[in-house]
């Protein structure tokens, strides 16, 4: 394992330029960063937010007109997998239910405890496991106004100024006033807080913060705090009728065009089942699996937007779905690490990034939309990028510079996970360099909401990742954590309280907004085969492909 | 488009291109010989063959648990466990994948239990039949000392193992292996909750802003910001006080909005 040994000759050009590098590093000579209008020219020719190739406007819908990436664009002009008659959509009920809650994460686990605890019976449905999300992913914390010299004035002050003064103002208000409550309502269900003898919470910078605000546990926060949720939600499985592996593939709507539950497919079974339900969640998370412009990602297996495509059918416009976090470091290299995340304090201890001649190509402390901008435009344009033997392009990030700048050791000591991770793979990054390339990272944007998780389709509430505005343009480390644990909570709060008005029993549902959608579709000229929502992404080689002579493909899934 | 550019063929997404000359290397996927890259990991080896994966994947990262793993190499006798998004193929692997193992798991009332020893026998009496062979330990992913902590559960030392168990990421190997039909992964939970609810001294700086938040104390603070247009904003964003990194004695000038 390790490097193969043509990469190990390109290293040697890194391990020879290095001595210079360092002197100049030791001198305080940086690379030149860019200039303003620098920075606007690679972002607008190489970011995949700016380029202007990559992307379209998107033909129909609630959001007709907005410019969103191709692989989105897509799955919304896409047809239905099925369009279900009314005395069909009878016949395939199996469920009832007040709230239903599609999306097994951390969001709408939040949702289906507090619609619980407001009384309500619940069904939350998911396509894979129960927490398999990317709720367990996310490492470094959860922000929230818990310490005397802070508030949730302060808070929201961060995370407008973070977002580029865009972000929804509403909600960035629910999201500050809510953190002190969450981290104390995760508290009482038993999270293991990172804390002081006495109790009081350990709490960080992160960036863009101005003061201290970012709780953990350990380094995966996000982790055990899916672990609470799903562990709490199996105590009260008499109210919380957890439906695994059962991907929700489109709202049904009653005959007074509110949302009145969904239809599902067993991927095992291959059958459809219809839940009703009084108020629906949709919590279903993010689009990394789209890989947007072929981009790598950080994302669960699951991130294939279905969530944003079901809502947008049913009459739920898009908010920022124009901007997608992409870290400028995620593991081209080994291809098991694929997309994963490198922290940026590697460049802040003084890593250079280098081109496949060692050569540095650019400042290592731009903004991440530049730095992303920067290594993309070295690999592609200029042709200078490392080229593995499964074909990733990648620049090197060259680690061992952290040695001698901070001395031996230094390298085990400020990245102990990423060391280990690498080790793993016999890849020493205290002796040599890592291979990196900018990562699909985060959906900025999503769904349309209020500060109460509702929509504008009565009786349909969304929370987490699906949706947009929380964040505006950029969100802040910390605050996805916040965003699914504070939406989710009042999501699963509203949805109990609509259901509870809700007078009488869901009545017939039909599918009437897909048959409009369709129809819409056709006549904008969307002549097209695909089938959205994906379910999941299709991995499978062409060449197999080619010789699965009956197999049809709906979507990401074989049918 | 320049000549440099036409000659990139880069792999998108986790679909792996592999140039001439990759050597492949059989496996055998539940008894099935595959010829596969050597350099790829069991899941996307699986997906190489042609498999698409219902069930046994998540995060593709070595954290959500949807992977465990048990193999064989020919001529060896000893049994491997590990996750197959973290695993590197290998010749002649056998292998099969456990996407679900039963285990039954004791429902209880978070605000009624105790961090006790009687709590863990009551909910999981079958603790007290460890054999101490140590096959759980053996067959954990995330190398977690998992005998250790069920027997530190075992005597009521439930700090310990709340902490000995904190990586887990309940994929089962270890209760699958287990031969006095131990659940460990949901013990382990247990523990970890009642620990930081029972043990751990509650952060008590937190409920006056709790309260003063249920009180309604930063709706206007907050709906004046809601109100406030760019430029406003734009000045406060800057004025903000910045904690600095050590703050032990650190006071902000600025006290009205706390």
């Amino acid at each position: 394992m390790g490097y193969t040994p043509e990469m190990l000759d390109l290293i040697k050009k890194v391990e020879a330029s290095r001595p210079e590098r360092l002197e100049r590093s030791k001198k305080g000579i940086d690379f030149e960063p860019l200039t303003l209008a620098g920075r606007e020219e690679v972002l607008s020719k190489f970011h995949p937010d700016y380029k202007d190739d990559g992307r379209r406007d998107v033909k129909i819908g609630p959001s007709k007109g907005e410019s969103y990436p191709d692989e989105f664009v897509d799955v919304l002009e896409s047809k239905a997998r099925l369009l279900v008659s009314g005395a069909e959509l009878d016949k395939l009920t199996e469920y009832e239910t007040e709230v239903l809650v599609i999306g097994g994460g951390g969001a709408g686990t939040a949702a289906a405890l507090m619609a619980q605890e407001n009384g309500c019976k619940v069904i939350m449905a998911t396509k894979l496991r129960h927490g398999d999300a990317n709720t367990v992913m996310a490492e470094g914390g959860i922000q929230g106004a818990s310490q005397e010299v802070d508030s949730p004035y302060y808070h929201y002050l961060d995370v407008i100024g973070g977002g580029h003064f865009t972000n929804t103002p509403e909600l960035v208000a629910a999201l500050t006033n809510d953190a002190p409550l969450v981290i104390e309502w995760l508290e009482r269900l038993g999270l293991m807080f990172d804390k002081d003898p006495d109790g009081r919470l350990r709490v960080r910078h992160g960036g863009g913060t101005s003061r201290k605000r970012m709780h953990s546990s350990g380094d995966m926060t996000g982790s055990a705090i899916m672990r609470v949720l799903r562990d709490e939600s199996r105590n009260r499985s008499a109210d919380i009728n957890v439906l695994e592996f059962s991907s929700a593939v489109e709202i049904l709507k009653d005959s007074q065009g509110r949302a009145a539950g969904a239809l599902f497919y067993n991927m095992e079974t291959e059958e459809y089942f219809v839940v009703k339900a009084k108020a629906t969640v949709m919590a279903t998370g993010g689009y990394g699996r789209l890989h947007i412009q072929g981009f790598a990602t950080t994302n669960h297996y699951g991130a294939t937007a279905d969530g944003l495509v079901m809502g947008y059918r049913a009459g739920v416009p898009m908010a920022f779905m124009h901007s997608t976090q992409y870290h400028p470091t995620g593991v081209a290299f080994p291809e098991q690490n694929i997309g994963l995340l490198i922290t940026e304090k590697v460049r802040g201890l003084g890593a250079n990034l280098l081109n496949t001649d060692a050569e540095q190509f650019v400042f290592e402390r731009e903004p991440r939309d530049v730095e992303s901008a920067c290594i993309i435009r070295e690999c592609m344009e200029r042709g200078k990028g490392i080229i593995t033997a499964t074909g990733r392009v990648g620049v090197w990030l060259d680690s061992p510079m952290i040695e001698i700048l901070e001395g031996p050791g230094a390298v085990k000591r400020e990245l102990p996970a990423k060391h280990i991770q690498f080790m793993r793979y016999g890849i020493d990054i205290s002796k040599v360099p890592m291979l990196v390339y900018p990562t699909l990272h985060y959906q900025n944007g999503g769904l349309t909401i209020t500060d109460d998780s509702a929509t504008n389709v009565p009786g349909l509430f969304a929370a987490g990742e699906t949706t947009g505005g929380v964040h505006g343009e950029n969100r802040l480390m910390g605050n996805s954590l916040l965003d699914i644990t504070v939406f989710g909570r009042r999501a699963g709060t509203n949805a109990a309280a609509y259901a509870k008005n809700f007078d009488g029993e869901v009545g017939n549902v039909n599918m009437d907004h897909v048959d409009a959608y369709h129809k819409e579709l056709t006549e904008a000229g969307v002549d097209t085969d695909r089938v959205a929502p994906l379910v999941l992404p299709n991995y499978t080689r062409e060449e197999i492909m080619e010789k699965q002579l009956t197999t049809n493909y709906q979507g990401g899934l074989r049918a | 488009m320049s000549e440099a550019k036409k000659e990139i063929r880069v792999a998108t997404g986790d679909r792996a291109i592999l140039p001439e000359g990759t050597k492949l290397v059989p496996i055998y996927i539940m008894g099935k010989q595959y010829q596969v890259p050597e350099t790829m990991t069991i899941q996307k080896a699986v997906e190489y063959a042609g498999y698409q994966f219902i069930r046994s994947c998540g995060c593709r990262g070595g954290i959500c648990g949807a992977c465990p793993t048990i193999y064989r190499v020919a001529g060896d006798y000893h049994l491997h466990f590990c996750l197959a998004c973290q695993t590197v193929v290998q010749e002649d692997m056998y292998l099969t994948q456990m996407p679900f193992f039963p285990a039954n798991r004791a429902a209880y009332e978070i605000e009624e239990v105790d961090a006790s020893a009687e709590t863990i026998m009551k909910l999981y009496p079958e603790v007290m039949k460890c054999v101490a062979c140590n096959t759980c330990t053996k067959s954990c992913p995330m190398d977690i000392e998992v005998m250790e902590y069920v027997n530190a559960a075992m005597r009521g030392d439930i700090a310990k193992a709340a902490r000995l168990s904190f990586d887990c990421i309940q994929c089962g190997l270890c209760s699958s292996r287990c031969p006095a039909q131990i659940q460990h992964f949901h013990l382990a939970q247990l523990c970890r909750r009642v620990h930081a609810k029972y043990q751990v001294p509650q952060a008590e700086h937190l409920k006056p802003r709790v309260a003063a938040i249920k009180d309604g104390k930063f709706v206007d603070v907050l709906k004046e910001l809601v109100g406030s247009n760019e430029d406003t904003l734009r000045e406060l964003y800057v004025a903000r006080e910045m904690e600095p990194q050590d703050s032990s004695d650190w006071q902000p000038e600025e006290k009205q909005f706390l």
